[in-house]
This record gives C-alpha cells, structure tokens and sequence, in this order.
C-alpha cells in the first residue's frame, strides 16, 4: 500500500510517501507559513522523486488540526479532493496526536500543544504504550493556567512537545516544577513519516465528501452570536 | 447537426470560491452550459447580517467536492473529456479563494490537466457569453457587492477599466441603506423591491456625484451619508420617514448615474455592444432604466439572467476558456490574489 501523508496544520510543512513500512520519501520546511504556495508543488516535487504517479496512491493521509485555520483548510482540501477524484481511501489524523508520536519512547505523559493565543492552547494528553501513544484525555483548546493546574495531580514526568512551548516554559516551571517536565528542541516539529505510519493503521473515513478540519471551536463571529442569542 | 466536420469541442471545469457560493460548473466552448452547480451559505451568513469570511471558509471545504462531483453528473461527463481546470483568482475573501484553488490545482495534478487562474471579474463579464456572442468592441458595466466598474473590450480577454468606484461600491451602498433602513439581508433586493411598489414620484432628492468632467468614475458615499443623515434626522425630530420613499430615491440615484455614465462611455468607444454584469445587475430598476438608454441609443444590450449575475461557476468556466485559448496557465504555486484587478491592456 502507497501511503501520501500531507500535514499543513501549523508552521511546519510535511509530505512523505510510504510504502508500507518503508518511507520512501519525505519533505519537512519549518518556515513562515506560506502552505497555499508551497504544498502543493512539494507534493509534485515528492511524487516525481519517488517515481509515483497519483492514481499510484492508494491512500491519503492528513493531519486535519487543531492548528492554523487556513493552513489546515489547505491541507484538508488538497487531501480530500485527491482521495474523491482517485477514488482513493482518506484517513484524518489529529495534529496533536501526530506531534505526541515524538514521545513514543517516553515513559510518562505526553503533552503536545499548540499556541491558541490570549493565554490558550489547544492540547491533549497522552502516553506511551509497548510503543503506540495512547489517548489519556481528548484534545481540547483551554487557558494554559487551567490544564496545567489539572496537570499538577499527575504522579509521573510529563514530556511537554512543540514549538510553542518556548512560549510557555516559564509558566509551565513554576506550575509544575521543573523536575517534572521535559522538553527537547529536535521534538517539536511533527513528522510526516509518523503521520503515514499513523495513518496505515488507523481505518479510512467512510463519506470522503464530509470530511473537514478539527478546528476544535467555532468561527469567532458564531461564539458572539450564540452569546447574543443566550442573553436574550 | 447535419455537420459532416466534426469540431472538437472544448469541456472546461470551473471552480468558484470567491465570497459566500461554493460553485462548479462544465461548459463547452465557452458558449453552452452543460451544468451548473452552486451551493449558497446565504441562509448561514443571514443571522449575522453579512458574509463571515472564517464561516464561508470552513462551508467551502463541507460543499467543495459535493459541488464538483455535481457538476460532472450533471454534465455527463468524465475526467478524460475535460480539457483544463479554470478557477478564480481572486478579487475575493482570501481564506475562501484558496479553498476553491486547492481543489484546482489537486484537480489538475490528479489528471494532469492545464490550471487556468481567472479573474472573478472577467467572470463576471463572459457571463454574457452564454446570451449573445461578443461583438467587440464592447463596453460592460459591472456592479457588485465588491465593485463599480466600466470596462473596455476591444477583443477577447483583453480589459481596459475605463472607470471604477473611488470608495463605496454600488451593491456596498445598497448594503449599507438597507441596514439604516433595517431591512434584512442582503439588502439589495429589499431596496429594489420596496422601489418597484413606490408608485408616486418620491418626494425625497438625493444627491448624484457626477466627479470630474468626462470621468467614467464613480462615488457613493456621498450618498450613502445624505440617506443616513436623512435618516437619522427624521428620527431625532420624530418625523416619519416612509421606508420606500427613501429606497425609491436612493436606488434612482444610484442607477441615475450608473446609466449616464455607461452611455457615455459606450458613445465614446464606439461600441457594438453593451454588457451588464454582476450581483447588482439583478437589480430590477437597473435593468429596466439601461435598456431604456440602450434602446435609445440604438445599441445591442445583454444582460444575463439573474443566476448567472450572482456568482457562479460557469461564468468562471467561460472566462478561463478563453484564458485557455489564448494559452493562460498557473502551476501548482498557484495562490490567491483576494485584491486582483482587471486591468491587462
Ligand atoms: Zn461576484
């Protein structure tokens, strides 16, 4: 089985191609988030290197979010419209799950996170299991002050992952205590082999034409006017 | 039929994502509309009162291959029979054009097919290719929720904007009265609608910027603030101001100086023909008052039907025809151009 994996979730850009449990291919940037121009020609460049041409493909994967809004709609898009035209199998892929696979030989928990600004992030749990990351707690977007405070009754280290976690070192520290938490800077950027390998074993979706991002909350415009609608 | 040489007709795909219709559409040569398929969030936008870009965006990518798939049934016809993949640049809401530009550029690569960018604008304008065949040159007025423009044709795919909006935009000012008024949106309709029941003359006169002598441009916020004045004024003194008195004054305004510049132009570029375009080309006192002044002046008008002045796939499909024609191609570095311009002469 020929797997394309595509993450455009946040700044880091990722393409591989697998064939099974070989990679044949893999194309990660970690630079300013230009995905509408990038991708698309990284994908071309990828295919021809690997010398597959597209209804080669039997399986698209990608990284549906939480993350940048248009980036994630980028990637969605292009992985969509593939898998439809191809006929094709689709399979979706938290972006925070994917990020925690850089934690997989980590004994403790395991807490990616991406900067969801005004003092939020969208995050999850999870830990490590005979090598597979298993799902302790859903991926959510929250205050950082309340996660880490849930965090604080853990009993085992906890290995923070991203590249926004700079952001919030200090905080973390003085929440938790630094014996506690782990960061390492060649960890923080996701990985598209991870997401192809991912992505083989979980099963497709089965209505390609609904599958959309995980924005993990609504439009701006919508939370106002649900309030609106409450307070009358 | 009756055709003994067979002509190869050329099958172009459409996608348009610019504003709030997630669109696809087949046409052939350019000229025939084999389908056309527009999914409108119009009813999500409604309870805000105008289009949410970060709403329309995340609609795009729920309707964006239901649309496409739609528009190839409905054409009968297979990926091995289209000829090129054209899709809308820009102007529009950038998050919506790169939804619709994904899917193109996916599009093409999966079926190594030719991506041809249009302009939303030209869009607009080979709308009034599927009526009548162009005869250059021609002059077109295209009025929208976006744009007030005059543009020069003197041969397919070239533009020459003769005239443009130095702020508001006709179908922005119809927008905006319409809130003053508390009608509900989109306000356009509601305008043209309460204008068309006035059955005596209005006794309310609102300016018109005429601008500079021989200028083509336009303006129309000045009047947009005359009606809220107006508005607020009768309001503070506790006056009642009939609804379709103001309505009736406002869209005789506008179309008043939409119509006398249009056939000023028209005179001096000689042209053959005149093209109405755009959202605001539905409007009912618009088209009534330009075919008065074109019949007048004895010229050929064409103005499309009222779904084919929304937005729409196939006027997209139509542009990038020609686009295609003339050998316009993007590759896969495509990316939105949300204030594009039509302008290339
Ligand atoms: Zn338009």
């Amino acid at each position: 089985m020929n797997v394309l994996a595509i993450d455009s979730s946040n700044i880091t850009m990722g393409i591989a191609i697998a064939n099974q449990d070989i990679v044949l291919g893999e194309l990660i940037t970690n630079v300013k988030k230009n995905h509408s121009v990038k991708l698309m020609p990284a994908i071309e460049y990828l295919m021809n290197e690997t010398q597959l041409k597209p209804e080669e493909i039997d399986r698209i994967v990608v990284a549906t979010g939480p993350g940048s809004y248009t980036g994630v709609r980028i990637g969605v898009t292009i992985a969509k419209t593939l898998a439809w035209t191809l006929k094709k199998e689709l399979v979706g892929v938290s972006s925070l799950e994917l990020l925690a696979q850089n934690g997989r030989f980590f004994n403790g928990f395991i807490c990616p996170l991406f900067d969801a600004r005004r003092g939020r992030v969208y995050t999850g749990l999870y830990r490590s299991k005979n090598g597979d990351i298993i799902k302790e707690k859903e991926d959510t977007i929250i205050q950082l002050s309340d996660w880490l405070n849930m965090l604080n009754d853990l009993d085992q280290p906890i290995l923070f992952l991203g590249n926004d976690v700079r952001l919030y070192e200090h905080q973390i520290n003085e929440c938790l205590g630094k014996e506690n938490v782990e960061t390492h800077v060649t960890k923080n950027q996701s990985s598209p082999s991870e997401l192809a390998w991912l992505g083989m074993r979980k099963r497709p979706v089965t209505s390609i034409h609904n599958f959309v991002p995980t924005y993990l909350q609504l439009a701006e415009a919508e939370t106002k006017w649900l309030a609106k609608q409450e307070g009358k | 039929m009756g055709e003994f040489i067979m002509e190869e007709s050329i099958l172009i795909l459409g996608i348009e994502t610019s504003c709030d219709e997630t669109a696809a559409s087949v046409v052939e040569n350019g000229m025939l509309i084999r389908s056309n398929v527009v999914a409108s969030q119009i009813k999500s936008h409604k309870r805000f009162g105008g289009v949410v870009p970060e709403i329309a965006s995340r609609h795009h990518v729920e309707q964006i291959t239901l649309v496409c798939e739609a528009a190839l049934e409905e054409a009968h016809v297979t990926w091995e029979e289209i000829d090129g993949i054209a899709v809308t640049e820009g102007p529009g809401l950038v998050g919506a054009l790169l939804v619709g530009i994904s899917a193109a550029k996916t599009l093409a690569f999966a079926h190594s097919l030719p991506l041809i960018p249009v302009n939303h604008m030209a869009g607009h304008i080979y709308a009034n290719r599927f009526i009548k065949e162009f005869t250059f040159p021609l002059v077109s007025l295209v009025v929208s929720g976006g744009h007030t423009e005059i543009i020069h044709m003197p041969e397919h795919g070239r533009f020459e904007l003769i005239g443009e909006t130095r702020d508001d935009a006709a179908g922005e000012a119809f927008d905006k009265v319409a809130r003053v008024l508390g009608l509900p949106y989109p306000g356009g309709p509601e305008i043209d609608r309460l204008a068309r029941e006035k059955e005596e003359p209005s006794p309310l006169n609102f300016p018109r910027a005429w601008l500079e002598e021989g200028s083509y441009d336009f303006s129309f916020s000045g009047l947009k603030s005359a009606v809220i004045n107006a508005v607020h004024n009768a309001e503070q003194k506790g006056e009642h101001l009939d609804q379709a008195d103001v309505a009736a004054s406002f869209q005789e305004s506008v179309i008043e100086v939409l119509v006398t510049k249009t056939m000023g132009a028209v005179q001096q570029y000689q042209a053959k023909q005149l093209l109405v375009a755009g959202g605001v080309a539905a409007n009912g006192g618009l088209r009534h008052a330009i075919t008065k002044a074109a019949e007048e002046a004895g010229i050929e008008l064409v103005i499309p039907p009222i779904q084919l002045c929304t937005d729409n796939a196939a006027m997209i499909a139509a542009a990038g025809t020609i686009d295609y024609l003339q050998g316009k191609r993007a590759n896969m570095g495509l990316n939105a151009q949300p204030g594009l311009e039509l302008v290339n002469i």
